[in-house]
């Protein structure tokens, strides 16, 4: 692997991961690590550096939930154009155009499932493209960005083996 | 009354070496053992559900003695890429983990009074093994400044020309050591001049860091006198569905066919069936393993050299042997588990020229290694 590619992989399992455990795990210099990081970043292939949050063992949960929507293309309005508007809207998480049965698939978030279904009938229904939208909310999560939301395996192992 | 005798060969064999430290570690709360021997993944779940669809299909009959005829071709298969051609039908044996394989070989091959030359530091059953089978061994001293690599001098050294066989295991348990080709084609030609059967414990072969693993019994000359023995413990994570295999001359393979056909039957049922999938499409997981591992490896000797501790760069298993800070490793390894909880396995248990060295095993999630790192520095000061 290539110290990008080292890097992207490394940060995708703990973005937290310090710049000299970095180096220690690629045995790599810091210097080249930071350089490395920077130029990923201003590449624009690093654009963030999140939390995974298992909401069921938070103090409070907020509503989410997964759209499909259909939309109508005309001459004037390509997808690029529809996800635009609707990237724009602080309860959509994610927005991916997809294949199959429909066109763009949203990840909505916000405080209540009222505010979810305005969200969807008062904001994202009346974008003149949209010809159809099926809400599905969350209603237990299992496992977010490869990290699995159970107690872990107890390491049962034997503490000494040859 | 007098009670059952324990036979003598039994008797003349001690408790394991790290039986006692073994039992320090377990009595004490939140240890962070870098003891362990075995992998701290499970196995890839594909091999996994293979495992239940089987038992959910009612596959739970005996097999073939040498194991079912299917694993026995994906283990042809798989091999090849060490540049080894082994016959499903005669010249390949599936057994109850590599430790079998081991025993019915010495029970195959040796007769009493035969010697068996054992590369030191090594793991700690194939003493036991000599034993039991009523061989005599002799122990073989690789040395820390050839960074535990077996070499002709000491063979000759330890007097194994006269031997009649000789174990080594590379990648090597305890130390983390690999050798090429050229490194093995030395000792090769050592065992051809002399006449010795090499016994060849390639159970960590997948857990290669630094090019590719080679096979003592693919240098010319020497497939007809060697028994190569690898499984699916390590690389897969399988270590207590107890499988392995062997691969051998198919007189040789024969002959512990027989001893196996008797005392084990067959290797258990179940477990074949994971690895006939794990064969077949878990080299992802084997890789993603192997890339952890090998990131823990550089950390942990990253760390070393920053704490000023000597260690060669051990390029294979999940070991690394550095050097104890102390003249007295036992009592290095004793006082870091009593005043810090980190766990290491003193050097000394795995042959006289471990001593001096501790093995650190880094089959251990980062977190936990990045703790015991730093406590092992906190020690030091």
């Amino acid at each position: 692997m290539d110290a990008r590619a080292e890097l992207l992989d490394l940060l995708r399992e703990n973005a937290r991961y310090s710049v000299s455990d970095l180096a220690r795990l690629t045995d790599r210099d810091e210097s080249e690590i930071e350089e490395t990081i920077a130029a990923l970043e201003q590449a624009g292939v690093l654009r963030g550096y999140q939390a995974v949050v298992d909401w069921s063992q938070a103090e409070s949960e907020p509503v989410r939930a997964t759209v499909e929507l259909n939309v109508a293309l005309d001459r004037e309005t390509g997808y690029d154009d529809i996800a635009e508007r609707i990237v724009e809207f602080d309860e959509v998480r994610s927005l991916r155009l997809v294949s199959g049965d429909f066109d763009f698939a949203l990840d909505v978030e916000a405080d209540s499932m009222g505010a979810v279904s305005r969200f969807i009938s008062e904001q994202v229904a009346p974008v003149p493209a949209v010809t159809q939208t099926v809400t599905h909310y969350v209603m237990e999560s299992y496992k977010e960005n490869g990290i699995e939301f159970d107690d872990g395996h107890d390491d049962d192992r034997l503490s000494v083996t040859p | 009354m007098t009670g059952p005798s324990i036979a003598e060969r039994v008797r003349q064999v001690p408790p394991s070496g790290i039986r006692r430290f073994f039992e320090l570690a377990e009595e004490m709360d939140d240890v962070i053992s870098l003891g362990v021997g075995e992998p701290d993944f499970t196995a890839p779940s594909r091999a996994r559900e293979a495992a239940i669809a089987s038992i959910e299909q009612g596959r739970t009959s005996y097999t073939a003695n040498r194991g079912k005829r299917e694993l026995r071709e994906a283990i042809s298969d798989h091999i090849e890429k060490w540049e080894l051609t082994y016959d499903p039908a005669d010249e390949i044996l599936v057994t109850a983990g590599a430790s079998e394989a081991l025993d019915l070989t010495f029970r195959a091959l040796v007769d009493p009074g035969d010697v068996v030359a054992i590369a030191q530091p090594s793991y700690v059953s194939y003493v036991p093994g000599v034993v039991f089978a009523g061989g005599t061994v002799l122990p073989v001293q690789t040395r820390a400044e050839d960074e535990f690599v077996l070499t002709p001098e000491v063979l000759e050294e330890a007097g194994a020309a006269d031997a009649d066989l000789l174990v080594l295991c590379y990648p090597n348990n305890p130390t983390g050591a690999t050798m090429t080709h050229e490194e093995l084609a030395r000792v090769a030609a050592f065992a051809r001049e002399h006449d010795l059967t090499v016994l060849s414990d390639e159970i960590y072969a997948d857990l290669t860091y630094v090019g590719e693993h080679t096979s003592i019994a693919s240098v010319e000359g020497m497939k007809e006198r060697t028994v190569v023995y690898n499984g699916f413990s390590k690389a897969y994570a399988m270590t207590g569905l107890r499988l392995g295999y062997a691969l051998g001359p198919s007189e040789v393979i024969d002959a512990m066919n027989r001893v196996h056909q008797y005392t084990m039957l067959s290797a258990p049922t179940t477990p074949q069936y994971a690895a006939i999938e794990a064969l077949r499409s878990c080299d992802d997981s084997v890789e993603r393993m192997r890339t952890q591992y090998d990131r823990r490896r550089k950390f942990v000797l990253s760390r070393f050299s920053e704490m000023g501790i000597d260690c060669f760069e051990a390029t294979g298993a999940f070991y690394v042997f550095p050097e104890c800070p102390w003249n007295d490793a036992d009592a290095f390894a004793e006082a870091l588990l009593e005043e810090q909880k980190v766990a290491m396995v003193p050097g000394s248990a795995f042959g006289e020229s471990g001593s001096g060295h501790l093995r650190v095993s880094y089959a251990t999630g980062l977190d936990d290694l990045r703790t015991a790192m730093d406590r092992l520095e906190q020690f030091l000061q």
